[in-house]
């Protein structure tokens, strides 16, 4: 890892991040940090892309709960498959759509080990559908990092079961069309259902306030985890301009604008707090 | 480290293998049923949560072996069982673990195929086992057993050689081997296990490491592969067993594994006292394939009979081992299994065709 790159401004406040002064012990307040499990160089993402932001995201919960030294990442096959390059933690590599699996085998053979899957939804809502259905049923402690751009940005932009109905991409040129291929698919709610999923929910970084609110999102699943839960899933609606024939803004407003009209945000369960609540 | 039981138990295959992991120190089983392996599942599902150690009945064969390529990345001694079917299920992650060097032991207990094919023994996974599963550059060894004391031994050796080498490891053993009873002594036996230097632990107080078979850059990949084949010519020149019974003499040889082996032997007994100078060559590595000590067997043989319950896979490894000795086969498929009479028959074709002319 390199030396953070930290920005320091006068007196703010700090709600998000390591809060610290400075050596000399001025009165400024660092609210904006280079997480430092995050690498310091360019990602080979797109201008746009919104892996990047996850990325950064993930690091920064990393940092703020003192996980990095325990972490043992589970990476897939998709564009996020660097996603080891740019996080420094451990990392295994899966088959395509197998993280749950693998990252099975991860957990029960290091029962002290924080363990994560980063998965596009090509790779976790079609390849590899079998395979997180079980480990949820299992219920296995793991957090589910779900990065949903509804197409395959890999391969170079395909239809993914995602896709939004009348979504143009390079194998639904016509555009989706649900006589052919189906509906998109809410697999989130579908494993909200099962009793091993202690949370699920459902974030965007379609704007900073978005990106605020999938921070918490994933910081309650990485919080449910470590406090003994069981399978914890958050979805985040993504961007692909790229695949998508999109700028970068526009990629931006068309995830608030029509894909949440597709995929709601928000909590779909959340067991523990409610059964904090019961009791 | 070697514990000997007092006396011979009588056990079936499947369940001996099972302890003989167990007894080895695997740490974690993963499986999914499958007819006519299932006694081992069974066999795990009861003596691992007992031990404390894991066991994990998987939704399919995919998920069993993911899992137990997750397990491998840090450090745990795993195994894995199936039969046939199953096998071409887990030919993905067989590559994804070749490419990463994770260490795992894979029992198949072969069944008739193609297809669900039938539930009887059979040889007929050898050219998946010692050259295919999945895709890309790669073998790993193949050990097979031909009883089930040995099948112990050899479960054994193949945990020690997966981590010797960081490799995948199948133990191929058929329906016969899995399902039957036979007195076993049961030399169980502890094998080395080192995982330290690249195991994932969580990257306290140490670089991040990353356990991956993806090497974007070509020309990265090709150094990789040249690492990989190097550990591959590693092991055909240390790792080669095979095993010869009553080859002083012999003029003609049968060739066989496993349970063709068995049959064979007693073939073997009966042309004997028939007068014909027949003896074993037994592979006990089918990758890597003894060729060498064949071919030095060659030049004194006036045949060989290979002898499979396939249609004939090993016998293509034989004939591109020696030159000019005539070879013969005689197979058996779909489960059914080759008679001693019949291979007596063979042996007396063979015997009789290559008579050297007076
Ligand atoms: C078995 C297998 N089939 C197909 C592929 C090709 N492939 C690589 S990535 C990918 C799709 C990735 O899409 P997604 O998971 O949505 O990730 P994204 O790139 O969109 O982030 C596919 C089909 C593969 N690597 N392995
Ligand atoms: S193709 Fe799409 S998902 Fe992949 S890096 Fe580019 S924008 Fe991101
Ligand atoms: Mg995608």
């Amino acid at each position: 890892m390199t030396t953070p790159r930290n920005a320091l401004v006068p007196g703010g406040a700090a709600d998000q991040g390591p809060a610290s002064t400075t050596p000399s012990g001025d009165s400024r307040r660092l609210i904006y940090g280079h997480p430092s499990l995050l690498a310091e160089r360019p990602t080979h993402y797109c201008p746009g892309c919104g892996h990047g932001i996850i990325h950064r995201l993930i690091a920064e919960l990393l940092d703020e709960l003192h996980l990095g030294p325990t972490t043992i990442g589970v990476a897939s096959v998709g564009c996020s498959v660097f996603a080891y390059d740019y996080l420094g933690i451990d990392f295994v590599e899966s088959p395509h759509g197998r993280a749950p699996a693998v990252a099975t085998g991860v957990r029960r053979t290091r029962p002290d080990a924080f363990v994560f899957t980063y998965q596009g939804d090509g790779d976790l809502a079609a390849i590899g559908t079998a395979e997180i259905i079980h480990a949820a049923a299992r219920g296995e402690r793991i957090s589910v990092v779900f990065v949903n751009n509804g197409i395959y940005g890999m391969t170079g932009g395909q239809m993914a079961p995602t896709t939004l109905l009348g979504q143009h991409t390079t194998s639904s040129p016509e555009g989706r069309d649900s006589s052919l291929a189906g509906y998109p698919i809410p697999i989130t709610e579908m494993l909200a259902l099962l009793p091993g999923v202690s949370y699920a929910a459902r974030g965007s970084i379609a704007d900073p306030s978005q990106i605020g609110k999938t921070k918490v999102m994933l910081r309650r699943a990485f919080e449910d985890q470590l406090g003994g839960g069981r399978t914890s899933i958050v979805e985040i609606l993504s961007t692909c301009p790229v695949g998508w024939g999109m700028t970068p803004q526009e990629s931006m407003d068309h995830v608030a604008n029509e894909v949440v009209g597709v995929y709601p945000l928000g909590v779909l369960v959340d067991r523990r707090a409610a059964a904090a609540k019961g009791a | 480290m070697t514990a000997v039981a007092e006396r011979p138990r009588l056990m079936k295959g499947n369940e001996a293998m099972a302890d003989a992991a167990i007894e080895a120190g695997c740490d974690a089983y993963f499986g999914y049923p499958i007819t006519p392996q299932a006694e081992l599942l069974e066999r795990m599902a009861r003596r691992m949560p007992e031990l404390g150690r894991v066991f994990v009945q998987a939704e399919s064969e995919v998920g069993a072996i993911n899992m137990a390529l997750g397990a491998a990345a840090t450090g745990a001694k795993v195994l894995v069982s199936t039969s046939s079917p199953g096998m071409s299920l887990m030919a993905e992650a067989m590559s994804y673990m070749a490419g990463s060097e994770l260490p795992i032991v894979l029992i198949n207990v072969m069944r008739g195929g193609p297809g669900l094919g039938s539930i009887g023994p059979s040889q007929s996974d050898y050219f998946q086992a010692t050259k295919g599963h999945g895709h890309g550059d790669y073998r790993v060894p193949v050990l097979a057993p031909s009883s089930i004391s040995e099948a112990v031994a050899l479960v054994a050796d193949s945990f020690e050689l997966a981590a010797r080498y960081r490799t995948p490891v199948i133990l191929l053993a058929d329906g016969i081997q899995g399902q039957a009873m036979e007195p076993v002594m049961p030399t169980f036996r502890m094998p080395d296990w080192d995982t330290a230097s690249w195991e994932l632990t969580g990257a306290d107080g140490r670089e991040p490491r990353v356990v991956k078979s993806l090497h974007l850059r070509p020309e990265d990949l090709e150094v990789h592969n040249a690492h990989l084949q190097a550990k591959f010519a590693t092991i055909t020149e240390r790792e080669v067993r095979w095993a010869g019974e009553q080859l002083e003499d012999a003029e003609v040889v049968v060739v066989a594994y496993g349970t063709a082996a068995r049959v064979a032997r007693t073939a073997i007994e009966r042309a004997r006292a028939d007068g014909l100078h027949v003896g074993l060559f037994r592979p006990i590595t089918l990758w890597p394939f003894p060729s060498k000590a064949l071919a030095e067997l060659a030049p004194r043989l006036r045949a060989i009979v290979v002898v499979e319950l396939s249609a004939g896979q090993m016998v293509e490894d034989v004939r591109l081992a020696v030159e000019r000795v005539p070879v013969f086969f005689h197979g058996r498929t779909g489960g059914m299994v080759p008679t001693p009479s019949e291979v007596v028959d063979r042996l007396r074709v063979a015997w009789a065709l290559t008579a050297p002319t007076p």
